[in-house]
C-alpha cells in the first residue's frame, strides 16, 4: 500500500477514534431550575421510603453533619471520595438540579453539569428503579432542609483522578432497564427483587469486585469485603448449616438481635437502621427475595460445624479473657441473654462464618451507642486489646462452636485489620 | 503472679488472669478513683488509661496488660497538690455527685495529651463515652476549656 | 412571740423586743401544719415545740445541733445528708455565718442515728428550709448565750463584747474561748422562737460560694463514698434477685459454688440469695454462677407497655379532690383538651446502691447512702428483729440518687447478710442490672386537661384530671424494703398514702398559680403498682408543669397574646412576674435564629406553689427528616428566697436542665411481656455529651433576708415544658406525650 494511503488511513481512525472517545467522554449540561417544585404530602412520604430504600442518607451524611449534606469519606482501592451535598442548597448542593438532571445522574451517573460520578455512587442499581420512584425521590430531596457544605476534595488515585476515564468503565457495567416484574413470581417476590436489585444495591457490597471495581456478574450475592468487614455471602442462606428464616431476616434487616444468629454490625447497621424505616412488608419482601437467592458454586459444601474439640492453650486464654471483659454481657446468665434471649456468642453469624473478619472487626470496634433509642451496644475493645488476646478470644468462640474448623488465618487477618485502622 | 504497672509502681498480685482491673485497682491496690458504675464499657465511672489510652478499667482483664502501663487519676495529682485538670475541675467545682467525675478527668487527660487544641465538637465527642446522671456536664466542658484556654498542657 | 399560723406574706416581718430587732424566720407560710403530710417527714417524728422555726419544731434542743468543748471544738450535726447537692457545704455556711466563726473551725457532721437529730428524710427541696432555717436559728442563739455568759463572768453588757474566731473578746481586750464560754451555758434548753437578727447586708459566708468541701477528694480519688469504705476484714457479698417480682426459689445449684477458686458463702432465705466471699471479683463471679443455677416459678406478668396509660385508669384507685375554685368548669364546645402522658423513668444513678454494714456485740451498724436514716434504722430494726436502740445507720455518700433510689434497700440487704455473718463487715455492691430492674421507678402518668379563655381572652375555666401510681414508698415499715419480700417470712408494705397539699404526691403542681376563676383539680392515686414507683425529682410536677404551660401556650395562641404577654397577664406575685420578665429580657424573647426548624418556647413554674421561682426560654432547632432536635439556648431565672450558695445553686440548676431535658426528650423504661428491656444504658440511653445544650444562661435573684425556698427541684417541670413549647414553636406539632424525641417522633411532623 501506498504510505500516503496508510497515513491516510491511521489518521482517519485517530479522527474517528477521538471522536469516539470525545463523545464516550463528554456528556452535556442540563440547566438549572431556580427552584424545584414544591411537592404534596402523598409524594415526599414515598419519596422518603424510596430515599430510606436506597439509603443515601448512610453515604450521603457524615457522621456529625447535617442530613444529606455529604462529606463523608469513602476509601475505594482507586483513593479517598467524598459524598456530596444533594441538600436543596442552591450553591453547594442540588438546588438547581431539574429532575432530568437528577434522573440523568439515578441512570447514568451523569452530574448535572455533564462530569462523570464515580460509580461508588452505585448507579448501575439505581437505573433500575422505576420512573416514579426517581421522580418521588427527586421531590423528597428538594423538600430537605438546605444546607450550605462543600465536601473535602477528592484525592483519587491517577489515572482515576480523570472522571471521564469513568464513561469507559460504564461502557462495561452499566446496563439493564427498569425492572419489570416476573409473571411465575409474587407480589412479594418481585417487590423484594425490585428492593434488593434497584435501591437496595445489596450486591454492591455483597459481591465480589474485578480489578476496576465492578461486581463480578457470575458471583453476584457470593459475598465480598467492605471498609474491612465481610458482606457475607446471600445465596443459600436458607440451607446453610446454621439456617435462616424469614423471621430471622428480617429482624436482622431491621435491626434488631435476630435470633439465634445475631444483630447487624458495622457498615450493616445503619443499613438496618434505614431498613427499619421502611414498612414491614419491605422488609419481608426483601428478605423472601433473598432467602430464595440459590447457590450457584457448585463446590462441595463446607463440612458441618461441630464442638468437642479439646481448646488450645491460646483458646484458654481466650477463656480467661471471656470472663473478665465479656461474660457481663455474653455470659450465659446476662441479662442481655436471660431477658433477651440472645443468642450464646458461639451461635452467632460472626463466629459460624469461614471469615473471623467480622468477629475481630465487632471486638475492635464494637457497636454505637444512640440516646434517642435503645440499642445493641456494645464497647469498643481496640484500645485495651492486643492482637494476641482478640486472636485468643476469637479461637476461644470458635472452638465452642465449630471446633473441627478452626480459622487458620487469625493473627494474619487482625494484623491487616489494624493496618488498615491506622491509615488515615 | 500478674505484675502491674500502675502510675509508674510496679505491683506483683496474686490475682487471677481474668479479674476486671478495676477490682484490682480498687481493692488489692486500694485506689478510689476507678469506679463501678455498670461493669458494662457504657458509662466510663471506671475509666483508666493504658498506654496513654482511655479504657474502661471494668472491662478490662489484667491478664490482658503484661508490659502495659497503667494511669489512674491518682498520678495526675493530689488534693493539695492537683494536676491541671484537677485544678480546673475544682475551680469550676464542675462536681455535683461526683460520681463520675474521676473518670471525666481521665478521659479528657487522654484527649489533651493528644491534642492540646481540640475543638467543641472534638471535645463533646471524646467525651461521650462518659455518662454524667447529675447534669454537670456544662462545668465539665468549661473545665476542660479553661486548661486549653491556659495553653492544654496537662 | 409565736410565730404566725396564720396568713402571712413573704415580706420581711420584724419584732421590737427590748429595743433589739429580732427577727423570727418563718416556716413557709402556707405549711403551718402540714409537716407530717410532707415527704419530708417520718415515722417517729414528733412535733415537740410547733412554734420554733425549721427542724427545731421536732428537735428543739440546741445542744442537738451544736456542742461545743475543749477537745472536739465546735461541732455542728444535721439529720440531712449530701445527695450531691452541695447541702452539707450550704448548711456549714448558715451555721459558721450564724455562730460567727471560719468553717474551718467546725467539726460538721451529717445524718447518724447515733449522734444527728432526726430530720426525716433529705428530699422534696426541703433541707435549707427545714436544716437551714433551724442552724440559722440554732447558731445564732448559741453565740448568744456565748455572749451572755461571757458578760456575766466579765460583768458588762452584752453589747460591748464582739467575736472573732470562735474567741470572745470585750474592748478592754479581755478574751475567752467559745469552749471556755460553754462552761456557764447549759446548751441543753429548747430554742427559742426568736433569734437575734443579722441582717443579710452583713453576711460574710451566706450568699458566698463557698468552695465545696467534697470536691478536692472526689477529683483526686481520695476516700469518698460508701462505695470507697474499707474496713478490716470486710467481707464482699452480691445479691442474686428473681427474674422478676413474685417469682419464688425454687432451687439453686449449691455445689456449683464450691468449684470456684475461693471460699463463697450462700446466704439463703425463702426467695432471698446472696453471696458472700472475701474476694469482690470472686463474689461476682459467684453472683453469675447463681444467677446461672437458680429456678425461679414465673412471677408477675408485665402489663403491657403500649396500654399502660389506659390501665391506669382501670386499676383500683383512691380519687382526692386536690383543688376547687369557684363555680364548676361548664364544658363548652370550644373549650381546649389535651391527654398528656408519660412514661416510667428510672432514677439511673451514675453508681449502682451500695452499703456497708457490720453486726457486732449486739450493735447492727449500717453505712448507708440513704436519703432518710432515722426509717431506715427502724424499717432494718424491725426486719432483724433487734430493738431500734441497737441499729444505728450512719449516712456515707453514694452517687447522685434524685429521690428514692435503691439506697434502702441495698442497706436492707447489708443487714441481713451481716446478721447472717455476725462480727464481720459486710460490703454489699448492686450490679447496675440491678438497680435498673429494682429501684421503685417514677411512675407512668395520665394527665387530662380542659380549659377555656373568657371573652375578653383570660383564662377562666380550667379542670384537670390526673391518674399515678404513689410517689412515695419510703420506708415506713420494714416491708417497704424490698429484700424483706424475698424472705421466707416476708414483710407487707405498708398501705401507700398520698403526700398531701400543698407539697402533693402525683398531683405535686397540678394547681396552676395563673388567676383562673373556676378551677377543679382531681388526683386519682392508684393503688396497684404494675411496677414499684417512689419519689423522683419533683415527684408528679415535671409532668403537670408541661401539661400545664402547653395549655397556657395554646391558650395565648386562642387569644393572640404573645406567651410571655399572657403569663404576666395571669401572675400578681411580684416574684412570679420578676423571674419571667428577666428571661424575656435576657432572652431577648421571642427572638429565634433564622433557619430551617428553629423554635422557641417558654415556661414558669412556682415549685409546689410555696417553693422556689423558675422560669425558663429555650431555642432549639429540629432537623425534620431524622427527628434530631439540638437545644441551641437555654436561659433561665431563678428566686429561691435568700440565697445561701451562690454558685452551689447555680450548679443545682444548670445539672436540673439537664436531666430534665434528658427526661424529657429520651427517657422511657422499655418493656413489654416478654420482659424489662432497660436493664443497662443501651436500653435506657440517657443524654451524652454530643447532645448537651449548646448554651446555658442562668440568672440568679436573691432575696436577702428573706425566708429559704427550695432549689433543688424547681427547674424539672419547666424545662421539659419549655422544650415542648419549643418543638410545638418549630414544628407546628403540639407533642403530648413524653418523651418528646426518641428516634422516629418525627413521623408524627408529616401526618
Amino acid at each position: 500500500m501506498k504510505r500516503k494511503t496508510i497515513i491516510d488511513v491511521v489518521l482517519a481512525i485517530g479522527v474517528v477514534g477521538l471522536g469516539f472517545a470525545f463523545w464516550m467522554m463528554w456528556r452535556p449540561e442540563i440547566a438549572t431550575v431556580s427552584q424545584p417544585l414544591k411537592a404534596d404530602r402523598e409524594t415526599l412520604d414515598r419519596g422518603r421510603r424510596v430515599v430510606e430504600a436506597g439509603d443515601c442518607a448512610v453515604c450521603h451524611t457524615r457522621p456529625g453533619g447535617a442530613y444529606m449534606a455529604g462529606g463523608l469519606p469513602l476509601v475505594t482501592p482507586f483513593g479517598t471520595l467524598f459524598t456530596t451535598n444533594i441538600t436543596p442548597d442552591p450553591e453547594s448542593g442540588i438546588g438547581k438540579w431539574s429532575l432530568d438532571a437528577f434522573e440523568r445522574a439515578m441512570r447514568e451517573g451523569i452530574a448535572r453539569d455533564g462530569h462523570f460520578l464515580y460509580p461508588a455512587f452505585p448507579y448501575v442499581h439505581y437505573r433500575k428503579m422505576s420512573d416514579a420512584d426517581i421522580a418521588d425521590a427527586y421531590a423528597y430531596l428538594m423538600s430537605v432542609d438546605p444546607i450550605t457544605y462543600t465536601a473535602p476534595q477528592n484525592h483519587m488515585v491517577f489515572p482515576m483522578n480523570f472522571r471521564p476515564l469513568v464513561s469507559f468503565w460504564n461502557l462495561l457495567f452499566l446496563h439493564g432497564d427498569p425492572l419489570e416484574p416476573l409473571p411465575n413470581q409474587s407480589a412479594q417476590w418481585n417487590r423484594g427483587r425490585y428492593l434488593v436489585e434497584g435501591a437496595g444495591h445489596c450486591s454492591s457490597c455483597h459481591s465480589p469486585l474485578n480489578l476496576i471495581g465492578g461486581e463480578k456478574s457470575s458471583e453476584r450475592f457470593n459475598g465480598g469485603v467492605v471498609d474491612g468487614w465481610t458482606a457475607p455471602a446471600l445465596r443459600g442462606m436458607s440451607e446453610a448449616q446454621h439456617p435462616w428464616n424469614e423471621a430471622q431476616l428480617v429482624a436482622y434487616l431491621t435491626g434488631e438481635v435476630a435470633e439465634g444468629h445475631g444483630a447487624a454490625a458495622g457498615p450493616m447497621l445503619p443499613v438496618s437502621l434505614s431498613i427499619a424505616q421502611l414498612p414491614t412488608e419491605d422488609a419481608h419482601a426483601i428478605a423472601q427475595y433473598i432467602l430464595d437467592l440459590k447457590k450457584t458454586s457448585s463446590d462441595a459444601p463446607s463440612p458441618p460445624c461441630t464442638s468437642g474439640v479439646k481448646p488450645s492453650a491460646r483458646a484458654l486464654m481466650g477463656a480467661s479473657l471471656f470472663d473478665g471483659a465479656c461474660a457481663s454481657c455474653h455470659g450465659g446468665a446476662a441479662p442481655m441473654r436471660v431477658i433477651e434471649s440472645r443468642p450464646a456468642l458461639a451461635n452467632t453469624s460472626a463466629v459460624m462464618e469461614d471469615s473471623p473478619r467480622n468477629l475481630i472487626q465487632t471486638i475492635l470496634q464494637g457497636i454505637p451507642m444512640s440516646s434517642a433509642a435503645s440499642s445493641h451496644y456494645m464497647p469498643a475493645f481496640a484500645p485495651s486489646l492486643d492482637d494476641t488476646h482478640v486472636a485468643a478470644l476469637a479461637e476461644y468462640l470458635r472452638n465452642q462452636s465449630c471446633a473441627n474448623r478452626p480459622w487458620t488465618d487469625l493473627d494474619k487477618t487482625i494484623k491487616s485489620i489494624r493496618a488498615q485502622e491506622q491509615q488515615p | 503472679m500478674i505484675t502491674l504497672d500502675i502510675n509508674g509502681k510496679t505491683h506483683e498480685l496474686d490475682i487471677a488472669d481474668d479479674m476486671p482491673l478495676l477490682y484490682a485497682l480498687r481493692n488489692q491496690v486500694g485506689l478510689n478513683g476507678a469506679k463501678y458504675g455498670c461493669g458494662l464499657g457504657q458509662c466510663g465511672a471506671c475509666t483508666v488509661l493504658v498506654n496513654d489510652k482511655p479504657v474502661f478499667s471494668c472491662l478490662t482483664p489484667c491478664g490482658a496488660l503484661a508490659g502495659k502501663s497503667v494511669r489512674t487519676v491518682e498520678s495526675l495529682g493530689s488534693a493539695d497538690q492537683p494536676g491541671a485538670l484537677q485544678k480546673a475541675f475544682i475551680e469550676e467545682q464542675a462536681a455535683q455527685c461526683g460520681y463520675c467525675i474521676a473518670g471525666m478527668i481521665v478521659r479528657a487527660q487522654a484527649l489533651l495529651e493528644a491534642n492540646p487544641h481540640p475543638d467543641d465538637e472534638t471535645i463533646r465527642r471524646h467525651m461521650a463515652p462518659n455518662l454524667c446522671r447529675c447534669g454537670t456536664h456544662v462545668r465539665i466542658l468549661a473545665a476542660i476549656k479553661s486548661v486549653i484556654a491556659q495553653g492544654g498542657k496537662v | 412571740m409565736k410565730t404566725s399560723t396564720q396568713k402571712v406574706d413573704l415580706s420581711r416581718r420584724a419584732f421590737m423586743i427590748n429595743g433589739a430587732l429580732v427577727m423570727g424566720f418563718a416556716l413557709l407560710p402556707a405549711i403551718p401544719r402540714a409537716f407530717a403530710d410532707t415527704e419530708v417527714d417520718t415515722l417517729g417524728t414528733e412535733i415537740l415545740a410547733p412554734d420554733l422555726p425549721g427542724s427545731l419544731r421536732a428537735t428543739p434542743h440546741l445542744d442537738a445541733w451544736i456542742r461545743i468543748d475543749a477537745k472536739d471544738g465546735i461541732t455542728v450535726y444535721t439529720g440531712k445528708v449530701e445527695l450531691g447537692t452541695g447541702v452539707k457545704t450550704a448548711l456549714l455556711q448558715i451555721a459558721a455565718e450564724r455562730l460567727e466563726v471560719p468553717p474551718a473551725l467546725i467539726r460538721f457532721l451529717t445524718a447518724d442515728t447515733a449522734l444527728t437529730p432526726n430530720e426525716g428524710y433529705t428530699a422534696g427541696s426541703h433541707t435549707i428550709v427545714d436544716s437551714g432555717t433551724a442552724l440559722f436559728n440554732a447558731a445564732a442563739q448559741v453565740r448568744q448565750l456565748l455572749l451572755e455568759s461571757a458578760a456575766r463572768q466579765w460583768h458588762l453588757n452584752v453589747d460591748s463584747l464582739t467575736t472573732r474566731d470562735a474567741v470572745i473578746y470585750d474592748a478592754q481586750g479581755r478574751s475567752m474561748t467559745y469552749a471556755q464560754a460553754v462552761a456557764g451555758v447549759q446548751l441543753h434548753r429548747f430554742a427559742s422562737a426568736n433569734s437575734p437578727f443579722k441582717p443579710a447586708s452583713r453576711f460574710t459566708l451566706i450568699g458566698q460560694s463557698l468552695p465545696r468541701l467534697d470536691i478536692p477528694a472526689k477529683v483526686s480519688g481520695g476516700a469518698a463514698y460508701v462505695q470507697d469504705m474499707r474496713l478490716p476484714d470486710m467481707l464482699h457479698a452480691r445479691v442474686i434477685r428473681p427474674p422478676r417480682r413474685g417469682s419464688q426459689l425454687l432451687e439453686i445449684d449449691e455445689a456449683a459454688l464450691g468449684k470456684l477458686p475461693g471460699e463463697v458463702k450462700l446466704i439463703r432465705n425463702g426467695s432471698y440469695l446472696a453471696v458472700v466471699a472475701t474476694d469482690e471479683w470472686l463474689a461476682v463471679k459467684a453472683m453469675r454462677e447463681g444467677y446461672a443455677t437458680a429456678r425461679w416459678t414465673a412471677g408477675n406478668p408485665l402489663p403491657d407497655s403500649t396500654h399502660i396509660h389506659q390501665l391506669l385508669t382501670e386499676l383500683p384507685a383512691r380519687r382526692y379532690p386536690v383543688s376547687t375554685k369557684g363555680d364548676l368548669p361548664q364544658p363548652t364546645p370550644h373549650a381546649y383538651k389535651a391527654r398528656v402522658t408519660k412514661q416510667y423513668l428510672m432514677h439511673g444513678s451514675i453508681g449502682p446502691s451500695c452499703a456497708v454494714a457490720w453486726f457486732k456485740d449486739g450493735t447492727l451498724t449500717v453505712w448507708t447512702h440513704s436519703q432518710g436514716v432515722y426509717p431506715l434504722r427502724a424499717g432494718i430494726a424491725e426486719m432483724v428483729g433487734l430493738p431500734v436502740a441497737q441499729v444505728r445507720c450512719i449516712h456515707a455518700e453514694g452517687s447522685g440518687c434524685y429521690g428514692h433510689n435503691g439506697a434502702d434497700d441495698a442497706a436492707a440487704d447489708a443487714a441481713l447478710i451481716a446478721m447472717a455473718i455476725p462480727g464481720k463487715p459486710i460490703r454489699v455492691q448492686w450490679m447496675r442490672e440491678q438497680e435498673n430492674l429494682w429501684e421503685p421507678y417514677s411512675s407512668a402518668m395520665l394527665a387530662e386537661v380542659e380549659a377555656g379563655l373568657d371573652d375578653s381572652g383570660r383564662l377562666r375555666d380550667w379542670t384537670y384530671e390526673l391518674w399515678s401510681t404513689p410517689h412515695n414508698e419510703r420506708i415506713v415499715n420494714a416491708g417497704r424494703l424490698l429484700p424483706a419480700w424475698l424472705l421466707a417470712n416476708p414483710f407487707t408494705p405498708a398501705p401507700s398514702v398520698p403526700i398531701a397539699q400543698p407539697e402533693g404526691d402525683g398531683d405535686r403542681n397540678a394547681v396552676p398559680l395563673y388567676e383562673i376563676p373556676n378551677l377543679k383539680v382531681d388526683l386519682n392515686f392508684v393503688l396497684t403498682m404494675p411496677f414499684r414507683t417512689s419519689a423522683m425529682r419533683s415527684l408528679g410536677a415535671h409532668i403537670n408543669i408541661f401539661a400545664i404551660e402547653s395549655t397556657v401556650d395554646e391558650l395565648a395562641a386562642r387569644a393572640t397574646v404573645d406567651p410571655v404577654q399572657f403569663r404576666l397577664n395571669h401572675l400578681s406575685d411580684p416574684r412570679a412576674r420578676a423571674v419571667v420578665e428577666r428571661v424575656a429580657a435576657e432572652f431577648r424573647w421571642p427572638q429565634k435564629a433564622t433557619g430551617p426548624g428553629s423554635g422557641v418556647g417558654f415556661a414558669f413554674a412556682r415549685y409546689k406553689n410555696i417553693m422556689g421561682y423558675c422560669a425558663i426560654a429555650v431555642q432549639l432547632h429540629v432537623q425534620r427528616q431524622t427527628g434530631q432536635v439540638t437545644i441551641d439556648r437555654v436561659v433561665a431565672a431563678v428566686d429561691v428566697g435568700q440565697i445561701v450558695s451562690p454558685d452551689g445553686l447555680l450548679n443545682q440548676i444548670q445539672g436540673g436542665i439537664v436531666q430534665s431535658a434528658s427526661w424529657t426528650l429520651y427517657e422511657r423504661i422499655l418493656y413489654d411481656a416478654s420482659g424489662m428491656h432497660s436493664f443497662d444504658w443501651s436500653g435506657y440511653p440517657i443524654m451524652r455529651f454530643p447532645d448537651l445544650p449548646q448554651q446555658v444562661e442562668v440568672h440568679l435573684i436573691d432575696q436577702p433576708d428573706q425566708p429559704f425556698l427550695g432549689a433543688a427541684e424547681i427547674v424539672q417541670g419547666p424545662m421539659a415544658a419549655a422544650l415542648g413549647n419549643a418543638i410545638n414553636d418549630a414544628t407546628g406539632k403540639r407533642l403530648l406525650d413524653l418523651p418528646l424525641a426518641r428516634r422516629g417522633w418525627q413521623e408524627a411532623l408529616e401526618s
